[in-house]
């Protein structure tokens, strides 16, 4: 079989892999035989896992000029160098091994490894795909369009396709228990050109705690009349803290002084574009949709099923908003919590 | 300093919702002619970016770079009444159908041929959304690029990004020339003012074919690409809007599950 090439991030607890790396060797698995790239050194328990999930050799890439120290460090403490580190090595290893495909999570990083990967192996690119599986003409891939109302099916024609792999696609699921084999681990060092250095990060500060504005967040969680009271608008501020959101609010609600005038989101207000808003309580006036049109998804939760914004929401839950968000507070804790994770 | 803007010619989602029949046409390419096309939005504040930039100096010029069929220098003209001074418009027949391998190839030569120092583009386009080509470009040009910049500042030979990483902000140094695509959250674009809209009439779109970028019409196009749609199959398995009801808890549950599956937290 030939060997796939999968991007594999260990960036979780003590260097744990992330659910995204397992999920794309589950998918590597149809396509040949998974090879795992990571970009720190990694523990034997970290290898045992990878072998679960599929993997038959473990790379493990360095820079020659910044050895990484140890396995700890918090995750995303990487520098930018990191990026061409990847790019580097998959180049290369997937030229050297004739890589069936090469897999890569769809997030910022991995488009960005994806895309110059595939300008320098000359393989054809697909993002975001919800789904792959191997074909007689060649891996087919499946995306989803136009705000998922349309499933597009597409062959990837030559060699070493570049395919980044929508997160929460399918969930992982480790390897048949007959086919699994400890992977054989290979180090690798990278020399990056003097080109790749023209990139570095100059600051890097610590978010504050306290919680971001309402104009420049990417999650906003906004309260309207519908909270009822200061006291239930503190409910939307806890949820907001455990997404590390912004709070928002209406007119209404900045009117009767459950949230400050700077976090009124609408027309005359704040203009928002966040990758999440959830609207709590909001019936969606036109002021207030004027301000949160640009969102990327919309959740609204309300007790009123006619609200306008239900027509605006990507999802809408509709019931009391004093139970729904103490019941999305707990389920927030517990899809955190490091015990629950563990099992995956 | 020479900017550059890549901008791109996009269906209006406010116009025709994309839920009805008419998206794509016999060869599954989004069809453009039946579909109410504008300025993409993301682009218009990548326009908007250079004419921060341009406030700040004397010596900045703007040029705004398209490549599509022949109603997308609609495009060109919106983001020359948003403040740029001039555009390049690559329209070629051998076109249709490209990928982003194609696409990335062409925009690198019509910047390449252009010159520039720093090139702006949006994060990703409203209709394909892939964004991939910024990246593309770059490592084309073979130089340094930024992905999602929250905020820019053009300083004399390097320009200084900001961008979300999770638990941290970062401030990231590119030594110019270099590739940054920005996110929504640089800055709102200025509602042209009848003045300029006027003055965009006036100024210069150049055209060019793929003969004037030396690019062999085989090289892109929908022969050229890397996938093969295969079927294309409204997906009824969730709608424009996903209605949760009943039980508060069971409710909590399918928004976490549809949050995480979606990577919204």
């Amino acid at each position: 079989m030939q060997p796939v090439l999968v991007l594999v991030e260990c960036d979780g607890a003590e260097g744990a892999v992330c659910v995204s790396g397992y999920r794309l060797l589950g998918m590597a698995r149809r396509l040949g035989s998974p090879v795992a790239v990571v970009r720190r050194p990694v523990e034997p328990r970290v290898i045992a896992a990878l072998g679960r999930y599929g993997a038959t050799r473990v790379c493990v890439v360095e820079d020659m000029a910044e050895p990484a120290v140890g396995t700890a460090g918090a995750g995303g403490a990487r520098g930018v160098a990191s990026t061409a580190v990847a790019v580097h090595a998959i180049s290369e290893l997937a030229w050297q091994m004739s890589a069936a495909a090469v897999l890569v999570p769809s997030d910022r990083e991995g488009r960005e490894i994806a895309a110059r990967v595939a300008v320098r192996l000359g393989s054809g690119i697909v993002t975001d795909a919800v789904d792959v599986f191997a074909d007689p003409d060649g891996p087919v891939t499946v995306q989803e369009v136009c705000g998922g109302a349309y499933r597009v099916e597409s062959v990837v024609r030559g060699t070493a396709p570049v395919i980044t792999v929508a997160c929460g696609s399918a969930a992982p699921a480790p390897a048949p228990a007959e086919a699994i084999a400890e992977p054989a681990v290979e180090l690798m060092r990278v020399t990056l050109p003097e080109a790749d250095r023209r990139v570095r990060v100059v600051a890097r500060t610590r978010k504050p705690d306290r919680r971001p504005s309402v104009a420049a967040a990417s999650v906003v969680v906004a309260g309207g009349r519908g909270v009822g009271s200061a006291e239930g608008f503190a409910l939307v501020e806890k949820v907001a803290d455990a997404l590390g959101a912004a709070v928002g609010g209406t007119h209404a609600a900045a009117d009767l002084g459950w949230c400050p005038h700077d976090a009124l989101i609408g027309q005359t207000g704040a203009i928002v574009h966040p990758r999440l808003y959830i609207a709590c309580g909001i019936s969606g006036s036109v002021h207030h949709r004027a301000g949160i049109q640009h969102a990327a998804t919309i959740v609204a939760i309300d007790r009123d099923p006619t609200a306008p914004i239900f027509r605006i929401a990507d999802v809408g839950v509709v019931g009391d908003l004093h139970e729904v968000l103490p019941a999305l507070l707990e389920e927030l804790a517990r899809r955190r919590n490091p015990a629950a994770t563990e099992a995956i | 300093m020479k900017l550059v803007v890549l901008v791109k010619h996009v269906p209006d989602e406010t116009v025709d919702r994309p839920l009805t029949d008419g998206v794509f046409a016999d060869d599954l390419t989004v069809d453009r002619e039946a579909l109410t096309c504008r300025l993409g939005e993301p682009d218009e504040y990548a326009v908007e970016q250079a004419m921060r930039i341009a406030r700040r100096r004397m010596d900045v010029q703007i040029c705004v770079v398209t490549m599509g069929p022949p109603g997308a220098a609609r495009a060109l003209v919106r983001a020359l009444a948003l403040g740029a001074d001039e555009a390049v418009h690559v329209v070629d027949d051998a076109l249709h159908g490209s990928d982003a391998q194609a696409t990335s190839l062409v925009l690198a030569a019509a910047v390449r041929r252009i010159g520039f120092d720093l090139v702006l583009c949006g994060t990703a386009s409203t209709d394909s959304g892939m964004s991939v080509v910024p990246a593309m470009v770059a490592e084309r040009l073979g130089v340094p690029v930024a992905c999602e910049a929250d905020a820019v500042w053009a300083g004399e030979d390097e320009v200084v990004v900001r961008r979300d990483a999770g638990p941290t902000t970062d401030d990231i140094a590119l030594t110019l020339p270099a590739v940054v695509s920005v996110t929504e959250r640089v800055g709102e674009p200025r509602y042209p003012a009848y003045r300029s809209v006027v003055e965009a009439r006036g100024k210069v779109v150049r055209t060019w074919s793929l003969a004037d970028l030396r690019i062999r019409p085989d090289e892109v196009g929908l022969g050229a690409s890397a996938t093969v749609v295969r079927s294309v199959t409204p997906y009824a398995g969730q709608g424009p809007a996903l209605i949760v009801r009943g039980d508060a808890r069971d409710a909590a549950e399918r928004l976490a599950s549809y949050l995480s599956e979606h990577q919204l937290i």
